[in-house]
Order: structure tokens, then C-alpha cells, then sequence
């Protein structure tokens, strides 16, 4: 029981590029399963937890993740989560998952209107979801940013309600992006749907700099085991 | 009517080239015909000023699969082929800034892709007029963007680079970008036709009117009414490319073709020629059944239009379905456009009619060569600059690394994604890139070299002293070099003084590639860097890849703790001619490029690969150029601890200090460091201060801290204000 594998569904949108680098880490480095998932299809493939990652669906020439959430498996990752199934946005999966209303609020250009790639540090505020049950809450964490929409906004009632949630999961130490209150991360309201710009696929072998954000696939195929 | 005369100029032939095409025809070409030569013919496209040149460069080795000739060159590493080039896009960067570069970037990695490699890296070598103009760095600013514009959607990171600053290039900025990638050994692909009687599939973007003439605009001098070009510069699509990559990808892995070549240069014209030419065969070409994205396109336009993100394959006999299949998954168009024939002429059809009917070899094989008339180049001997002028060395630090030839690139370097695809080992400013090979110990590091300041004073020297530079910093991860690939940059070659200038540095880098044993595999040449009259300074750039053989060993800045030593590896000759201190500190230019001796230079670089494979350096450093104080500042805030130096100089300090010579090192080890080099003992990595005792005095002791401010200032004071 303790040894099952999770299997891990990574999505691919045209333009997606950080698919091949999240199936190595969960399958070399988090030694789980991971399947792809294309974009026309309807069928999960018996994924357990399913992580839409970083890139540039469809170009983002229209709005970064505005063109992908219309694609036959976001239905079938609606009722997935909808059913509690886990969901891990990664950059540009994360401003999918805002457009498709999974989450709340929208991405902005950065404060400096250019893209920004770089390793930020990272607070962990809230350590009891299923992605995050491998950290220590107020945890300092080291994982690189990528994207030039990564700018935060929220409504402020609904910013409110959020931190009062604790549904804040990562915040930047130095805000890098104009992100209201440092966000970096939140999760939905269901505790089942992460979306983060951070990615922690690059922040998980230690030749690369950081093994910090391999705790996010672990904690996530630990949380379904025991589930 | 247009004269015969104005029409050969449109089309950059001269009337010897005009007659020489009659003579192949036996009749007078026609206006597509014409069309035809005068992009094959192009400088760009035929080398024509520089192939009898080239010829003299090494191009053998033992880690050599594919050398000059094809849409790259590929060594073996590690039981993996790397794909490489570099190439240049100059022209089109001066005019459309973010376009330009961002085509570039485009354009080399489909030579990447055609050969059947994953590009795992780009590294760019950019060069800019000075800052101070306005002009210069909104060219800088787009080009910047244009790269990471491209780059990042397509997922491929961009892991290294160089930028430097002079006068001549206000006019014509150099935008080279090189590209790498990785396939195995059995799966190379190459631009050859194959046989006659087989398909030949168009597959990507639709064809439209923009980039007409790019090859033969890159084959001119700029005038005054360069604005005019900006129509002949192209339109990027990454989004388009990262697709076409991916179903090209495919197709190869499913084995469904014989060749394949990217439409760069002169399109569809050279695509198919190139390959029907090294196939031994003819072609058709059906142009009516071309894709196209504007109405009411010609035969002419749709022959020498340079659309990006394009393809031509040659299928496999029987596979054209297929392979249609799987570029719709990936939303990309293939179509039949034509086919290869045994007559190997080029015949090109629209609706039925015969529009051009050449020999193939005419157009892609038997291009004019010219010898060239040139003139030995002026070499700048000055010795003995103002270099005593200046005796504040805590004054002259500062100025070097806030100037724009050492500052910080990190306001560059982090607007590209150089993290994606999770090999990047060393990120960018560290020293060479350092890329894992996923599943295996060993990786590749790569290096992009260049200093015009050198080829201004001496065209030939500059060549060595950049191939050695380009060794050296592999050899600071222990990596060996295994081939180069090289972007030339000169001026107008009908001038015999920049020919002359060509001619030196091809000499210098064989007597430099031919002493290293290292191969060059391909490459490009710019010529008419010019405007107005104005060249560029002859700019050889290298870029090199390298092997470690375990990149869990590899020296790093994060590695060095306190109280390690500092030590200087190597010989320091008088050499302040064309350096950085000169330009930084006293604003000066010219003198006496460094002195070289390749045995000792070899000699270093033997010593440092075997020190880093003994596991006994903490981290490495090449000195040139800035020279060793510069460079060690920098070398401190990567590590960010601070240094107490102590030690006596037998030169003359500022040789010591700041002077460029080849063949030096710097490293941090724990306890002593033996080596059969002349190595020193300059002090201890220790507390948060940079302090030195030179020659028995206090000289420097200022707080690491303020060091970096300046160092890290320059390029967001100036764009992001």
C-alpha cells in the first residue's frame, strides 16, 4: 500500500514547453508515474493528480491562458476537480486555471512589463494542503520564476477573503512582479486546485540550485496515498 | 521599361554575373530566373568572397561527425550527438531591432531542428554602438526582447552569452546566435535530396511577401535610406515554430523522410536547390500549390520570399500521408509542392506553365567564387599606453565594473528563460554554461567569445587570442574542447582592406584551431557590416563546446567557503594594449592586442582540466578580458564572500592588476595548489570586504557590498528608470 505509485496526468496545450521538464521530475526525481495528456482529448487516463504546466499555450498572443481553458480537457479537468481530484497549475497552468475560473482573480504584465526569469524565495504560508503537507508552515523556499504575466489581482473584498481563507499558499519574500500582498501561490476554496507561478519542477534536482519544490509532487502523491 | 543596368542593380549582380548566367542558359534569363541567381548567388547564400578562404580552416577531428556543409556541425559527446552553429542576423536587427533578432533566433533553431536534434541552448554574441545614444539602446532594448521574445515561448532556454560596447557598431549592431542541440548518433538528418521520383513536402507557415530579398540585402552595404528595408525584414512566429519543431520532431523519429532542409535564406529557392544539388537530382517545384498567406503573390515572390517558420522535406517513398497526419496534430500545414527528377535541373510550374527552368548546380553548386584582392591590414603595435596615469586602483575597479564592458548582465540575462527544459547546471555569468545530458554523468559546456576591440588592432591575433579565451573558459568546468562553430563579421569584402582583414583572421584561427586540434564545423560570414562607408572592426566570434565528464564535480561559485585560497595560475605579460582599463578608465582605444604563446596556453588550460577533474578547485575563473581585478570582484559576488589579498608583483601593477594576458586563471581551492604552471598564493577568501596589501600597501579595501552596487547598476539605471 505504502509503495503504490500516483499517477500523474501532465497536460499538453500547443505551446506548452515545461511538460517534458515536469513528466522527468515526477518520474525520475519523484520516482511516480506520469502519463501526457493532450489537449484534444476528454479521458484523464486514470490520473490521480493532474498538473497543467508551464509554457505558452497557443502562443498566449491573445491573453496568457485565455485560448487553452476552451480545449476538450479542461471539461474533463472541471469535473475531475469538482469531484475533489488534486490540481497542480504551474505558470502558465496556473493562468489557465484563472481563466477557466477554477481559481480567482487574473495575471497582469509585471511591474516592470518584462519577463523575469530568476530564482525568488518563497514563504510557505499555509503547509496544510495536499501539495504542501511536506513543508513546514513559514518555511523559506528557493524555486525559479519565469513569465512576463505574473502580476497577481484581485478584487480587494475578494483579496480579503482569500488571505482570511488561508488560501495564500506562497508568497514572494521580494515581490518580483507587482503581485497584490506577494502572492505566489493560492489555492481554491475546495483545497484540491494549486495554482502557482513559481516552478518547482526547476527547483527539484540539487545541480540545479534548489531541491525545494519537489516537496510540491511529493506532498501530493503522498496526500493521495493516504487518502 | 527598366534598363538592363537598373535591373542588375535591383538585383545585386554584376554585368559579368549577368553574362555568366547567359552562358549557362544559352539565352537570356528571365525575370524569375533572374530572380533566382540573384539570391543564390548573394553573398549570404554563396560565400562567394569567402569560400576560397575558408577552405584553409581544420576540419577534422577526432569527436567529428558532420563538418562544414550541412545545416550545422555535430560532434560526438558522450555517446550523443550535439548539433551546433551559430549565425548571424545583423542586417536585420539594425533595421527592426525586435523582428531582426527575434528571426535570428528563429532561423537557427530550425538548423538545429532539421538535423534531427532536440535544441537543448542558444547563446547570443551581441555588440552595440555606446550607450550614451539614445539610437543605440532602443537597438539594444528591442534586440534583447526580440530574443527573449522568440526563445522563451519556443522552450528553449537561452543559457549564455556575451554584450559588448564600440563606436562602429551604432550603424551595425551584430546580432550572432548560436544554437545547440542534442539527437543520437544514429539520428542525423541532412539536406540531401535522395533519389529521384519522391515527394517534396512544404510544411509550415504560408508564404507571404515579407523578406524578399532578405539574402541580398544582407549582401550590401547600408546607405542613407536604410529605413526603406524594413519590408525586407521577416515576421517571426514562436508559437508556429515550437509547433513545427515538435511534428518535425516527430516525423524523424517515425523515420518518414529522406531529407529535409528549413526555408532560411532565399526560401524555397534554396531549399530545394541545396538539396536536389547534394542529392544528385533535379527538381520541380508545382508553385500554384504553395501555401499562401497574401492574395495575388507572383511565382517570382513565391520563389524568393523568406516567410519563417518553414519547412521542405523530402519524403519517403509512400509516406506523404503520413506525415500530413501528424503535422495537423501539431495544426501545421504540409502540402505536396513538388518532386524530385532525374534531369537535375530546377523547374519551377505555375498552373501548368514552365515560369524558370535552370540547372540546379548553376544556382546552388557552381556559384562564382571570387579571389578577392586584399591588402594586409595596419596592425596597431602602440606599446606603452597612459596606463600610469591612473595609480587609484580602488578608483579604477569601480569605473571598470560599472562600465558597460564588465558591468552585470543580469538585467539581459534574466528576460530569458534559461532555466527551461532543467539542464541548465551553471547559470548565465558564472562562466561557461554548463548543460546535463539528462540520465547521464557527463555534460556539455558551451562558450560564446568575441573582442572587436582586439580584431581592430590586429585582425589575426584577435583570431588566436579568441579561440584561446574560448578553450580557456571551458577548461576554468574542466571541460575539453571537442569543435567550434564561428560567425565572421567584417565589412565590405569588395574593399581590399577588409578582405585583408578576413584573410588575417581565417590565418589566425587555423594556426590557433590547428594547434589545439579542435575542428571548426560550420559557421557563418557577415560581410558588409558597413555603412555610409563605415566598417565594422573585424569580429571573429567562437562559439565552443566542451565535455565534462561529470558535472556533479564541476567548480562552482557556491562551492567556495570561507578561508579557502585565491590563487593566480600563469603568466602575466605587459598587456594593456586594447583592454578594457584603457577604455574604462582612461577612454582610450587602440594598442598592442595581448601576446600569446600557444604552448603555454595549452599548458594552463591542461593544468586547469586536470586540477578540476582532481576534484581540487572550488571555482575557476578566466581573466580576459577586465583582467584580474575586475574579474575577481566579480568572481566574489557570485561567491558573496569577501577577500584579504596580500602579495607582490614583479610587473608593473597595473600589467598585474588590469592588463589582459592570455594564459592566467584564477582560483579558489581549499589548502595549497600544485600545478605545472607558475601558480601564487594572492590571499584568502574571508569576511565582507574586497581588502589588498599590493607590493607591501594597502591599495584597495572597500565593502563587497558597494562593489556589487556599482557593478549591478548600469543596465536597469538605463532601461528601467
Amino acid at each position: 500500500m505504502g509503495n503504490r505509485k500516483i499517477r500523474f496526468g501532465v497536460v499538453v496545450f500547443p505551446g506548452t514547453n515545461c511538460d517534458r521538464d515536469t513528466y522527468h521530475v515526477i518520474k525520475e526525481v519523484a520516482e511516480e508515474e506520469a502519463v501526457y495528456l493532450w489537449h484534444r482529448e476528454r479521458d484523464l487516463r486514470g490520473s490521480q493528480v493532474v498538473v497543467l504546466p508551464g509554457g505558452f499555450s497557443y502562443g498566449d498572443y491573445l491573453r496568457s491562458g485565455a485560448i487553452a481553458r476552451f480545449s476538450p480537457i479542461m471539461e474533463a479537468i472541471r469535473e475531475f476537480a469538482e469531484g475533489g481530484g488534486l490540481v497542480l497549475g504551474i505558470c502558465n497552468g496556473f493562468q489557465i486555471l484563472l481563466e477557466a475560473g477554477l481559481l480567482p482573480g487574473a495575471m497582469l504584465r509585471n511591474k516592470g512589463l518584462r519577463f523575469i526569469c530568476r530564482f525568488e524565495e518563497l514563504e510557505v504560508e499555509n503547509a496544510e494542503t495536499p501539495f504542501t503537507l511536506l513543508y513546514e508552515k513559514g518555511e523559506r523556499v528557493k524555486m525559479p520564476i519565469a513569465h512576463i504575466d505574473g502580476n497577481y489581482f484581485i478584487e480587494p473584498h475578494k483579496l480579503a477573503l482569500l488571505e482570511r481563507e488561508k488560501r495564500v499558499v506562497f508568497r514572494y519574500r521580494e515581490n518580483p512582479n507587482g503581485s497584490l500582498n506577494d502572492i505566489a501561490g493560492i489555492i481554491n476554496r475546495g483545497g484540491n486546485i494549486l495554482g502557482m507561478m513559481p516552478h518547482p519542477e526547476r527547483a527539484s534536482e540539487a545541480e540545479l540550485g534548489s531541491t525545494d519544490g519537489l516537496r510540491t509532487f511529493l506532498s501530493a502523491a503522498k496526500y493521495v496515498r493516504e487518502s | 521599361m527598366r534598363s538592363l543596368k537598373r535591373l542588375l542593380e535591383e538585383h545585386n549582380l554584376t554585368v559579368e554575373e549577368y553574362q555568366r548566367i547567359k552562358k549557362i542558359l544559352g539565352r537570356e534569363p528571365n525575370l524569375v530566373e533572374l530572380g533566382l541567381y540573384s539570391v543564390m548567388w548573394s553573398e549570404h547564400c554563396s560565400y562567394k568572397s569567402s569560400k576560397v578562404h575558408l577552405k584553409k580552416l581544420p576540419t577534422k577531428g577526432k569527436y567529428l561527425i558532420q563538418g562544414p556543409g550541412e545545416n550545422a556541425g555535430v560532434v560526438e559527446a558522450a555517446g550523443k550527438a550535439v548539433v551546433f552553429k551559430v549565425e548571424s542576423h545583423n542586417h536585420p536587427s539594425f533595421v527592426e531591432p525586435y523582428q531582426g533578432a527575434a528571426t535570428g533566433v528563429g532561423g537557427i533553431l530550425r538548423d538545429i531542428f532539421t538535423m534531427g536534434a532536440r535544441p537543448v541552448a542558444l547563446l547570443d554574441s551581441l555588440h552595440f554602438g555606446p550607450l550614451e545614444r539614445p539610437s543605440n539602446r532602443a537597438i539594444m532594448e528591442g534586440v534583447v526582447s526580440g530574443i527573449a521574445g522568440y526563445g522563451n515561448p519556443v522552450g528553449v532556454p537561452t543559457v549564455g552569452g556575451e554584450v559588448d560596447f564600440e563606436e562602429e557598431f551604432s550603424h551595425n549592431p551584430l546580432v550572432n546566435v548560436m544554437c545547440v542541440g542534442i539527437a543520437e548518433k544514429d539520428g542525423i538528418f541532412y539536406a540531401r535530396a535522395g533519389k529521384p521520383g519522391l515527394s517534396l513536402v512544404y510544411a509550415g507557415a504560408p508564404t507571404g511577401r515579407d523578406g524578399i530579398h532578405g539574402a541580398t540585402m544582407a549582401s550590401a552595404e547600408f546607405g542613407q535610406e536604410t529605413e526603406h528595408k524594413k519590408v525586407n525584414v521577416q515576421v517571426g512566429d514562436p508559437f508556429r515554430e515550437k509547433l513545427l519543431m515538435e511534428a518535425t520532431l516527430e516525423v524523424m523519429e517515425k523515420n518518414l523522410i529522406e531529407g529535409i532542409q528549413d526555408m532560411g535564406a532565399a526560401g524555397l529557392t534554396s531549399s530545394s536547390s541545396e538539396m536536389a544539388s547534394k542529392g544528385g537530382v533535379g527538381v520541380e517545384l508545382y508553385l500554384d500549390r504553395v501555401p499562401l498567406r497574401e492574395e495575388g503573390m507572383n511565382p517570382y515572390e513565391i520563389l524568393l520570399s523568406e516567410s519563417q517558420e518553414r519547412m521542405l522535406m523530402v519524403a519517403k517513398k509512400g509516406k506523404e500521408e503520413e506525415i500530413k497526419r501528424i503535422f495537423e496534430k501539431w495544426g501545421i500545414e504540409a502540402v505536396v509542392v513538388g518532386k524530385t527528377t532525374e534531369d537535375r535541373r530546377f523547374k519551377a510550374f505555375w498552373k501548368g506553365e514552365p515560369v524558370a527552368d535552370v540547372p540546379v548546380e548553376s544556382l546552388a553548386g557552381d556559384a562564382p567564387q571570387y579571389q578577392r584582392p586584399y591588402e594586409k591590414p595596419e596592425i596597431d603595435e602602440r606599446e606603452d599606453p597612459a596606463w600610469a596615469e591612473e595609480r587609484n586602483w580602488q578608483k579604477a575597479l569601480l569605473k571598470i565594473i560599472s562600465s558597460p564592458h564588465m558591468a552585470s548582465r543580469r538585467w539581459i540575462y534574466q528576460q530569458y528563460d534559461h532555466m527551461v527544459q532543467t539542464n541548465t547546471v551553471l547559470l548565465p555569468g558564472i562562466g561557461p554554461s554548463v548543460l546535463k545530458i539528462k540520465g547521464q554523468k557527463e555534460a556539455i559546456a558551451l562558450t560564446i567569445d568575441a573582442n572587436p576591440a582586439w580584431g581592430r588592432a590586429n585582425p589575426k591575433a584577435a583570431a588566436v587570442l579568441t579561440v584561446a579565451e574560448a578553450f580557456r573558459n571551458l577548461a576554468c568546468v574542466g571541460a575539453e574542447p571537442l569543435g567550434i562553430t564561428n560567425c565572421l563579421n567584417f565589412g565590405n569584402p569588395e574593399k581590399p582592406k577588409v578582405m585583408g582583414q578576413f584573410v588575417e583572421t581565417i590565418e589566425g584561427m587555423k594556426e590557433a584551431l590547428e594547434f589545439f586540434e579542435v575542428p571548426v564545423t560550420g559557421g557563418n560570414v557577415s560581410f558588409y557590416n558597413e555603412t555610409q562607408g563605415k566598417a565594422i572592426p573585424p569580429t571573429v566570434v567562437i562559439g565552443a563546446v566542451g565535455l565534462v565528464e561529470d558535472y556533479r564535480t564541476i567548480p562552482r561559485p557556491e562551492r567556495v567557503e570561507e578561508g579557502m585560497g585565491i590563487f593566480l595560475l600563469g603568466w602575466t605579460g605587459k598587456d594593456l594594449g586594447s583592454s578594457v582599463y584603457l577604455k574604462a578608465v582612461l577612454g582610450q582605444t587602440g594598442g598592442r592586442v595581448p601576446e600569446i604563446d600557444l604552448e603555454k596556453e595549452k599548458l594552463l588550460q591542461q593544468q586547469l582540466i586536470r586540477l578540476v577533474r582532481e576534484g581540487k578547485v572550488a571555482y575557476a575563473v578566466d581573466l580576459s578580458p577586465g583582467g584580474l581585478l575586475p574579474n575577481l570582484a566579480e568572481a566574489l559576488f557570485h561567491i558573496d564572500i569577501g577577500a584579504e589579498l596580500s602579495f607582490s608583483t614583479r610587473e608593473e601593477e597595473a600589467y598585474f592588476l588590469f592588463g589582459e594576458s592570455p594564459s592566467r586563471a584564477l582560483v579558489f581551492a581549499p589548502g595549497e595548489l600544485e600545478a605545472d604552471v607558475p601558480v601564487l598564493k594572492l590571499g584568502t577568501v574571508k569576511g565582507q570586504d574586497l581588502v589588498a596589501y599590493i607590493n607591501g600597501r594597502k591599495k584597495l579595501d572597500l565593502p563587497l557590498k558597494q562593489l556589487r552596487r556599482s557593478w549591478e547598476s548600469l543596465f536597469p539605471s538605463l532601461f528601467d528608470k
